[in-house]
């Protein structure tokens, strides 16, 4: 059974003008017209009010749902988009085929099992992942130890940063070299 | 005045050092990426907008492809800017 079935996803927005009833009885309607199709609703999403990062049809907020189904036959996306397209609640809409991967992971952040990036303050520059984070916290952490113990002498200072810098530099080459060894097989691929 | 502690953080001994660059999906396994998490994507857009090109990102073909087409669906659904500065 599952496994004829697909999974797709549809994200819209709906207006924030509405009432809270109406926004979630628009909401509802599109629930009920998949499962009317013979859709298998997997989970409705209520991500809630949340700012537009642009205007759109001059308003700046809007309220995001997202919509999770199964179905075998894909003609029910056709029918689902006439009807978010004819909607004047509805600000913007997007329906995409979710793959294997996708599912898990949907199921994995229902699970909480995703975690959050978190936001960055406007002072740090680069946002460029984890090791730029791991690399801030370790400064950080010995940065604390220097004002915990002010007047240390220099070379014991020295001798306890080293210890801690060099299990990370070893640690990283062996992972990095297979990551870059993947990398460049597959460039030479292409 | 400046400490001897201060003095330490100067000159960074690292920054001769070339870093080597990898792609965090396959190094960490993740193999979907959520057009509905505007945080996670802004690691892959500068100060405009634009999407970073893979020689600085690290990425891997396949999902520098998929990060793209993240973000693209993430502008349309008004959760990233299609234009902007000081986005960072």
């Amino acid at each position: 059974m599952s496994e004829s079935m697909k999974n797709y996803e549809v994200t819209f927005i709906v207006d924030p003008v509405l009432s809270g009833e109406e926004i979630k009885a628009t909401a509802q309607t599109y629930v009920d017209l998949l499962s009317n199709e013979d859709c298998k609703i997997v989970y409705v999403d209520e991500m809630g009010l949340r700012q537009l990062a642009y205007a759109i049809n001059r308003r700046t907020s809007g309220v995001y749902y997202c919509i999770e189904f199964q179905v075998e036959d894909g003609s029910v996306i056709d029918k689902l988009e006439l009807a978010l397209r004819r909607d004047e609640r509805i600000i913007r809409f997007l329906s995409i085929g979710l793959d294997k991967y996708g599912v898990k992971y949907n199921e994995d952040k229902r699970n909480g099992l995703i975690g959050k990036v978190k936001k960055k303050s406007k002072d740090k520059k680069d946002g460029k992942g984890d090791r730029d984070n791991r690399n801030r916290s370790s400064k950080s952490s010995s940065q604390s130890k220097a004002k915990e113990a002010p007047k240390k002498a220099e070379p014991a200072k020295k001798a306890e940063e080293t210890p801690k810098a060099e299990p990370v530099a070893k640690e990283e080459p062996a992972k990095k070299a297979e990551a870059v060894e993947t990398a460049t097989v597959k460039e030479e691929e292409e | 005045m400046a400490s001897r502690d201060d003095i330490k953080f100067l000159s960074n001994p690292k920054i001769g050092q070339k870093r080597q660059k990898y792609c965090r999906f396959k190094k960490y396994g993740i193999r979907h990426i959520d057009y509905k998490d505007p945080d996670f994507l802004m690691q892959f857009v500068n100060e405009q907008g634009k999407i970073l090109p893979r020689r600085i990102t690290g990425n891997s073909l396949k999902y520098q492809r998929k990060v793209a087409t993240a973000v693209k669906r993430a502008r349309h659904l008004a959760m990233l800017p299609y234009v902007t500065d000081l986005l960072k």
